[in-house]
C-alpha cells in the first residue's frame, strides 16, 4: 500500500534531524559549472571533503557555446566557471565529461544522466538544478537543490528534506498524430496550475505513460517543476529495464537481474494510497502551445486565448484575447533543451523537416541535448537532412534555453521552442518572447515562418 | 552572512512591497549573471530586467531603501532553482520574506540563507503591501515564533511550518553541521542500499 516515493525515501532516510526534517542518502549527486563552484568553494573554507566522490558526477552544459566549442572559450566568464568546474572536481576527485578529451560524454545534466545508465529505479538523486526532476522517468526521486545544499551533499551526501505528499495523475487514452509527451504536460500544467504541484510529488501513470518510451517520459517528469512539482516520476517497468539494459553504468549479467528485482519491488504497490489523484484523458489532447509568460498559460493550436487571461502576460506577448497563436508569426525556432534535446525529439522533428526549407526569415537551431545524441543523430544522416533545409546543427549543450551562452533572443524576437520556460527574459533578450510547443511543432513552424498546426505537415513530403 | 547557530527570533525592518504572482527566478535575478563563480555584488542585479522596463518598479523606488522585509503575492521565486535569488536578496538587506506562497525551492534556498518565507492569505498580504506603499517608512516586525506581523498598528497573522520555525528558533536553520554529525549512520544506510553495493 507504499507509493515508489514513500519506500525510497524510507531506503534513504538516515535519521530525523533536530530541526524535525529528515535526513535523506542521495544516491547519486550530478554537478554542472553553474551552481556548483560557490559550494565548492564553502567547503573549501570549511576544510570539508567530499564524503563520496564516487557518486558524483559533473558535466558542463549551462555556458558552453554550442557554435564553436574550442577552449579557450570567448567568453571569458564561460572560461572561467569551466576552470573552475576542472579544478574543484580535479581536487575533489570527481568525474568529469568536459569538452576536448572525454567529449563523447559531455551534455545537458539530464540527458547525459539517463544516457549512462547512471540514472536508475530506486535511487534518490539531487542536483542543483531545477529540472532534475527529469530522471523520475525512470523511477528515481529526483531533486532540484540550490547551491547551498549542494555544498551539503558534497560534505555529507545528504539532504535535510520534509517528505512530500503525493498526486497520482493517471493519463489515459491514445495521443493522436502530432500529439506528443509535450502536448500532455503543457496540458497537465495548464489544468493544475504552476502552482498546484508544491508540497507533491507528481506520480505520472495510465494507459498513455505505459505506453511511452522513456525519452517521452523524461519530457513528462521534467516539467513536473513548471507545475510547481519539484519532483516527478515513473514507476519502473519492462520499458525502464530494457532501456537501461546495456547501458555504462548499468549493472551487467546477473547483477543486472538482480537489480531489476529490486527495481521491481520498489515501484508503487497497487493498492498505494495517495494523497490526491487527478485523470487527464489524453485523446483529447491537440498539439499545445504557450500564449504567455509562464508555462501554464497554453491553448490547442485549435483553441482562442481566454477572455480571463492575464492581462500582464498578454501585453508582453502582444497576443489579444480571443486570438488564436497560429499564425503567429515567428523569428527564431529552437530545437533542443533537457526537456526536448534527444534522439528522438530529433528524429520527430526531422520528419517535418524532410523535404522542406527553413522559411527565409527564421533563424533555425537544432542543439542536441548531449554529444552522444548528436552522434548517433548524424549516424542516422538527421544532421543532412537539418542542415539542408537550413537548420543550424550544433554542438551539445542547454543553449537558448536559457541565454547563459551566446545562444540568444534578440529585442522582441518570437521563439518557437521545445525548452520548458517562457518566463519574461528567459531566452536572453528582456523584451524577448517564447512559445513552447513541441519539437515537431518547432519544426513545423520554422519551416512555415508562423505557428502551425503539425497535423496538417504530418504527410512526407518526398524528396 | 551569519553563522548556523545564531537563532533567528525576529526580524525588524522597513518594507518593501513587490505585487504580482509567479514571480520566477529568472525575473529575480537574470540568468546573465549567474555566469560568475561567487555570490558577489549580486544585490546589484536584482529584478534588473523588470526594474529597467518599468521606472516605477518598487526596487527603483528610493523610499524603499535599506527595507529589510520583502512583502509578495503567490508563488514568488518559481522556476530556476538559482541560489542566485535569495543570494542576491539577502545582500541586498532583505532578512525576512511575508507572502501568499512560494516554490518550494525557493523557500528552502532562503531559509539555509537564514531568511524565513512567512506566508498569509491574499487579504492580509495587500493590507500589508497598501500599508506600506501608503507609508514606506512604517517599522514592520515579523515574529519567527508566533508568525505575528506588525506594520505599525496593523497586525496580520503569517505563519511558517513548525520545522522550520523550530529551526530557526534554535539556531539550526543551516543544517550542513547535522549532516555531518553522525556520519557512521550515513555509511550504515549506503551501505544497505543494494545500488551502492553494485546488487
Amino acid at each position: 500500500m507504499h507509493t515508489l516515493f514513500h519506500k525510497v525515501w524510507d531506503a534513504h532516510a538516515v535519521r530525523i534531524l533536530p530541526s524535525g526534517q529528515t535526513q535523506l542518502f542521495v544516491g547519486l549527486h550530478l554537478v554542472h559549472e553553474v551552481t556548483s563552484p560557490q559550494a565548492f568553494d564553502m567547503l573549501r573554507q570549511q576544510g570539508w571533503r567530499v564524503a563520496f566522490p564516487e557518486r558524483t558526477f559533473a558535466t558542463v552544459d549551462h555556458i558552453v557555446p554550442t557554435k564553436v566549442q574550442t577552449r579557450p572559450f570567448l567568453d571569458v566568464m564561460a572560461e572561467e566557471m569551466m576552470v573552475a568546474l576542472e579544478r574543484n572536481c580535479r581536487e575533489y576527485g570527481i568525474s568529469l565529461w568536459s569538452l576536448g578529451e572525454g567529449r563523447e560524454h559531455q551534455g545537458i545534466v539530464h540527458v547525459i544522466g539517463p544516457e549512462l545508465g547512471l540514472t536508475q529505479p530506486g535511487m534518490t538523486i539531487a542536483c542543483g538544478d531545477s529540472h532534475t526532476s527529469t530522471h523520475g522517468a525512470l523511477g528515481a526521486i529526483a531533486f532540484g537543490i540550490g547551491t547551498s545544499q549542494v555544498r551539503d551533499v558534497l560534505a555529507s551526501q545528504c539532504l535535510a528534506l520534509d517528505p512530500l505528499k503525493v498526486r497520482r495523475i493517471d493519463v489515459n487514452g491514445t495521443l493522436a498524430p502530432g500529439v506528443f509527451a509535450k502536448d500532455v504536460i503543457l496540458t497537465i500544467i495548464r489544468r493544475l496550475g504552476v502552482q498546484g504541484g508544491v508540497g507533491f510529488a507528481y506520480e505520472y501513470g495510465g494507459t498513455t505513460l505505459d505506453s511511452m518510451t522513456i525519452d517521452e517520459r523524461m519530457t513528462i517528469c521534467n516539467m513536473s517543476i513548471e507545475g510547481g512539482a519539484r519532483v516527478g516520476y515513473v514507476n519502473p517497468d519492462e520499458t525502464t529495464f530494457r532501456f537501461l539494459r546495456g547501458r555504462t553504468f548499468a549493472p551487467s549479467g546477473a547483477a543486472f537481474d538482480r537489480a531489476a528485482a529490486w527495481w521491481r519491488q520498489i515501484a508503487s504497490d497497487a493498492d498505494a494510497r495517495y494523497d490526491d489523484r487527478v485523470t487527464i484523458d489524453s485523446s483529447s489532447i491537440e498539439p499545445t502551445v504557450t500564449w504567455g509568460i509562464n508555462p501554464g498559460q497554453s491553448v490547442g493550436i485549435g483553441e482562442r486565448i481566454a477572455a480571463s487571461a492575464d492581462e500582464e502576460a498578454l501585453t508582453f506577448m502582444g497576443f489579444e484575447r480571443g486570438a488564436k497563436v497560429e499564425g503567429t508569426r515567428i523569428d527564431v525556432a529552437f530545437i533542443g533543451s533537457c526537456t526536448n534535446g534527444r534522439l528522438s525529439d530529433l528524429e520527430e522533428a526531422a520528419k517535418i523537416v524532410r523535404g522542406r526549407r527553413v522559411a527565409s526569415h527564421v533563424k533555425a537551431l537544432v542543439v542536441p541535448g548531449s554529444q552522444a545524441v548528436r552522434t548517433a543523430a548524424e549516424a542516422k544522416g538527421l544532421h543532412e537532412i537539418f542542415s539542408k533545409a537550413g537548420f543550424e546543427w550544433r554542438g551539445a549543450g542547454c543553449s537558448m534555453c536559457l541565454a547563459m551562452n551566446p545562444d540568444k533572443l534578440e529585442g522582441r524576437q518570437v521563439c518557437a521552442s521545445s525548452s520548458n520556460r517562457n518566463f519574461k527574459g528567459r531566452q536572453g533578450s528582456p523584451t524577448g518572447r517564447t512559445l513552447l510547443m513541441s519539437p515537431a511543432m518547432v519544426a513545423a513552424a520554422a519551416v512555415s515562418g508562423e505557428v502551425v498546426d503539425v497535423r496538417h505537415m504530418l504527410q512526407e513530403v518526398p524528396v | 552572512m551569519k553563522s548556523s547557530t545564531t537563532a533567528i527570533l525576529s526580524v525588524s525592518g522597513r518594507g518593501l512591497p513587490l505585487r504580482g504572482n509567479d514571480l520566477d527566478t529568472d525575473r529575480i535575478m537574470p540568468a546573465r549573471f549567474l555566469r560568475a563563480v561567487t555570490f558577489e555584488s549580486l544585490e546589484k542585479h536584482l529584478f534588473e530586467d523588470d526594474r529597467a522596463a518599468n521606472p516605477a518598479h518598487p526596487f527603483n523606488d528610493a523610499r524603499y531603501a535599506g527595507a529589510r522585509v520583502l512583502v509578495v503575492n503567490k508563488n514568488f521565486g518559481c522556476g530556476s532553482s538559482r541560489e542566485h535569488a535569495p543570494q542576491g536578496l539577502a545582500r541586498y538587506g532583505i532578512r525576512a520574506i511575508v507572502g501568499e506562497s512560494y516554490s518550494e525551492i525557493f523557500f528552502g534556498n532562503s531559509a539555509v540563507l537564514g531568511v524565513p518565507c512567512f506566508t498569509a492569505d491574499t487579504a492580509a498580504i495587500d493590507a500589508l503591501q497598501a500599508r506600506i506603499e501608503r507609508a514606506p517608512v512604517t517599522p514592520i516586525t515579523a515574529d519567527v515564533a508566533t508568525g505575528v506581523v506588525t506594520a505599525g498598528d496593523l497586525r496580520i497573522q503569517a505563519s511558517l511550518p513548525a520545522a522550520v520555525r523550530d529551526a530557526f528558533l534554535s539556531g539550526q536553520w543551516n543544517p550542513t553541521t547535522m549532516l555531518l554529525d553522525r556520519f557512521d549512520e550515513v555509511r550504515r544506510v549506503a551501505d544497505r542500499l543494494p545500488y551502492v553495493s553494485g546488487f
